[in-house]
């Protein structure tokens, strides 16, 4: 009994503040309400000049690359059916179409963002066949690799010294031989990949965008990549600098072209990207979902925009609620009702809070009037009620009828009060006026409208509302903190006063 | 001083609200246990048939057709008490001292027409005064004359003594004396003057009137102490008797003294105020740890007065 409250506390706590971690840390859900994230739209025109007849154009498009998330992505083409096939590591938009003349564009679209979710290691890859090579060029191969392998440590090391001695200035009289013609980036990334397999290491050229901002002809460029058992490492062809550059997309993998027309002329891909500036909160939403995270699935923000309105403000009542357990069982307050202040400080959100509290007051002292002429009518409990119900909506009605004569919109939103809550603060105060005398009745009504007050300015910060809402298992930290308070047997700050006369 | 220190006020031993609430009447009292005090028609039957004195009952109003009876049931009585059968915090009560033509004259000397009464009457079967709001009953019992030993100290009313039974031991006493800011009513919290009670011996001690100590009554300017309560081992044991009656470990028993027959049960609390410790300027959690230490809950009513009144004269030392 002494432990089971604060174990249960603490476990609600440890478990909120767990969930709530791995979303903002790992799924990048935003802590503050202005928090943005960049996001690119990446684009590939597939252009072409098509002769007539039957057209198959194939464009190779990214799949899962590294370092990045596709959040969604559009093929667009008008009078092409389209497939898209996928391999081990490369996928392909086909677009076919029967018949077709004169100038093409096809589309791809996508929406990426960029990650650091880590990766699970892939197997090692089949070996590609050890190529055969001529002589002189056999022996050169050979002679080269004995260099590299005396001078490396692993399969990274091995792939770094190669492809710098590749590049070297001068080169090496084995390697002149071999580069002869390959100078482009692309031709030398290919004969690394083909003196590795000569060395049994599994190796590809990569080909990735590097994103900048508005730019409309996107040059794509080569990297390359072993693979060292568990994942493929990235490097530089021309100067072995290890890893792939963060602003760098990954298109497509492997020796294939990026793109294949038939029965076309002069076809060519154009790469553009823009970045735009989005909410991190539905950047983070989409990019879970994309990523397929199973807290994803029990988000809020998945639900229709007008039940997502709804529990908006329903999980800020849980605060309202602690805060009055604090204010009653801590500091001692008394208030009318136990949680009438919170329903009062819901109704503020519409009225806001300076006009609320005029028109909540002017209601309450209107209604007070009436109830005391009622009083004398020695009516039934019940009865009375209802006839105090009925009067604070006709003065409602009245209050908002001479505040549109006035122009004035706010007394429009009179009409959010609950008017039972009121009614019965109402009658609380009066019995209370009578009982007790006028002194406490205003007393205890003034700390109800300032209790309100407070849920309000709690609930209804910008921060506060931004936090219950996309991390609403914050609710369990307030359950936790509720039941601690509920076994708080100590002092109330009231009493401290009350009982101030026995500590003399 | 605005606040007194908390480690001072722990280091006398008083209890507040949410201790008395999570370390003692959720601990002690049983939820099924409180109708018998919440309801005063049952406590009242407990009393009787264990024996136990209380004021007499006259009627019981159940229904609004039996309101309009009113007249007739209270035509009987020159003085009477209505009070609701679930209410607290002494709400509700009316004391009618006499009557004068077809009016009732109240404690405070107000006249009231039958009509209002009947209208109060109503207002209770409504359950105005009870907790929660639910429909409740209006008792009519005998009104106490109140024996004279208070009446310089009191200001209309009737004086009662509120007594808490812990595990059947009474620990702590106060006398509520009516004021003229209390209307007659000897609640604390409605402005009467609560004076400290020796537990052991009966006599009262400096007095409480809005939460301040006081040593004269307000109204009537006398002293407050020094008074000895007659029969205080009768009103001992009727208060310890109580235990056995409820089941409920932490009791607040109101008793009056009748001029005619003695100490009557008033009502019974299952929540009884922190009041109490003002008014006697000393914590309770010295005599609750006392009690948890020594006392046995199943020993007889007399031994346990016996043992009130042997180790609690002084406020007990840990």
């Amino acid at each position: 009994m002494q432990w089971h409250v604060p174990a249960l506390a603490a476990l609600l706590i440890a478990t909120a503040t767990g969930i709530a971690g791995y979303k903002s840390q790992v799924l990048g859900y935003p802590i503050t309400p202005e928090a943005s994230i960049d996001t690119w739209l990446v684009e590939a025109k597939l252009g072409f000049e098509a002769i007539g007849g039957a057209t198959r154009a194939t464009l190779k498009v990214p799949i899962d690359p590294p370092g990045y998330t596709v959040l969604d992505e559009n093929f667009i083409s008008r009078g092409y059916g389209l497939a898209t096939e996928s391999a081990e590591a490369s996928r392909q938009a086909v677009w076919t179409t029967r018949r077709t003349s004169g100038n093409q564009a096809l589309y791809y679209r996508a929406r990426v963002v960029r990650s650091s979710e880590p990766r699970p290691p892939i197997g090692v890859p089949a070996l590609a066949d050890v190529p055969e090579y001529e002589e002189p060029f056999g022996a050169a191969v050979l002679a080269v690799l004995d260099d590299v392998r005396a001078r490396s440590a692993d399969i990274f090391s091995f792939a770094t010294a190669l492809v710098k001695e590749i590049n070297a200035t001068p080169p090496g009289p084995n390697v002149t031989l071999l580069v002869n013609e390959a100078t482009s980036p692309q031709q030398r990334a290919a004969l690394a990949v083909k003196m590795l397999a000569s060395a049994r290491i599994p190796a590809r050229a990569v080909y990735g965008l590097p994103l900048v901002d508005g730019a409309r002809d996107i040059q794509p460029r080569t990297w390359l990549q072993v693979n060292n058992g568990e994942r493929w490492l990235t490097l530089d062809p021309l100067t072995g600098t290890p890893g792939l550059p963060d602003d760098v997309l990954l298109w497509w993998v492997g020796e294939e072209p990026l793109f294949d027309v038939t029965r076309s002329r002069n076809a060519t891909v154009q790469f553009s990207a823009i970045k735009s500036v989005e909410p991190a909160l539905s950047t983070a939403a989409s990019r879970s979902r994309a990523e397929n995270a199973s807290l994803a699935n029990i988000s809020l923000l998945d639900l229709p925009v007008q039940t997502q309105n709804l529990y908006r403000v329903l999980l800020l009542v849980p605060l309202g609620a602690l805060l009055i357990v604090v204010l009653r069982n801590i500091i001692g307050l008394q208030t009318f009702g136990t949680f009438m202040p919170v329903l009062i400080a819901l109704s503020f959100r519409e009225t806001q809070l300076v006009s609320g509290v005029i028109l909540f007051t002017l209601i309450v002292a209107l209604g007070l009037i009436i109830r005391f002429y009622l009083e004398r009518l020695k009516l039934l409990l019940v009865p009375r009620l209802a006839a105090v119900v009925i009067t604070v909506i006709l003065l409602m009605a009245l209050v908002t009828i001479a505040s549109h004569r006035m122009n004035l919109e706010i007394g429009l939103s009179v009409a959010l009060f609950p008017m039972v809550i009121l009614a019965m603060t109402i009658e609380r105060m009066s019995i209370v006026w009578e009982e007790l005398g006028a002194g406490d009745a205003i007393r205890q009504g003034f700390g109800s409208l300032l209790v309100a007050a407070a849920c309000y300015l709690l609930m209804f910060h910008p921060q506060v509302e931004h936090l219950v809402f996309v991390f609403p298992e914050l609710m369990l930290i307030v359950l936790g903190i509720t039941l601690l308070v509920g076994r708080y047997t100590g002092y109330r700050l009231t009493e401290l006063r009350r009982f101030r006369d026995l500590a003399k | 001083m605005f606040f007194a220190p908390p480690g001072k006020l722990k280091r006398l031993g008083v209890v507040g609200l949410n201790q008395r609430n999570g370390d003692y009447i959720s601990k002690l009292n049983r939820r099924s246990d409180y109708p018998k005090v919440d309801n005063k028609l049952i406590t009242k039957q407990l009393a009787v048939s264990a024996g136990i004195a209380v004021p007499e009952l006259y009627a019981v109003v159940e229904t609004n057709h039996d309101a309009q009876r009113l007249a007739s049931l209270l035509a009987p009585y020159q003085d009477f008490v209505i009070k609701p059968a679930h209410g607290s915090g002494g709400e509700g009560i009316v004391v009618v001292d006499g009557r004068q033509g077809k009016l009732f004259r109240k404690a405070s000397g107000q006249l009231v027409t039958l009509a209002s009464l009947e209208h109060h009457v109503g207002n209770i079967l409504s359950g105005m005064y009870s907790l929660g709001g639910q429909p409740d009953h209006a008792m009519i019992e005998y009104r106490v004359r109140f024996d004279p030993l208070f009446k310089d100290i009191t200001f209309q009313g009737v004086p009662d003594i509120r007594t808490i039974v812990f595990k059947g031991y009474p620990v702590m006493a106060m006398v509520r004396l009516p004021t003229r800011t209390s209307d007659g009513k000897a609640n604390l919290h409605q402005g009467a003057v609560g004076a400290g009670i020796n537990i052991a011996t009966g006599v009262t001690h400096h007095g409480v009137f809005n939460s301040l100590k006081i040593d004269h009554h307000p109204d009537t300017g006398h002293p407050i102490g020094g008074h000895a309560i007659p029969q205080w081992d009768v009103l001992l044991r009727l208060a310890a008797g109580c235990y056995e009656l409820t089941g409920l470990g932490y009791l607040g028993v109101d008793v009056v003294l009748d001029a005619d027959k003695g100490p009557l049960i008033l009502e019974l609390n299952a929540r009884p105020g922190l009041a109490i410790q003002i008014a006697n300027g000393t914590g309770l959690a010295p005599y609750l740890r006392k009690i948890e230490r020594d006392g046995d809950a199943k020993a007889p009513v007399e031994t346990r007065v016996a043992y009130v009144e042997k180790y609690l004269a002084d406020t007990p030392q840990d």
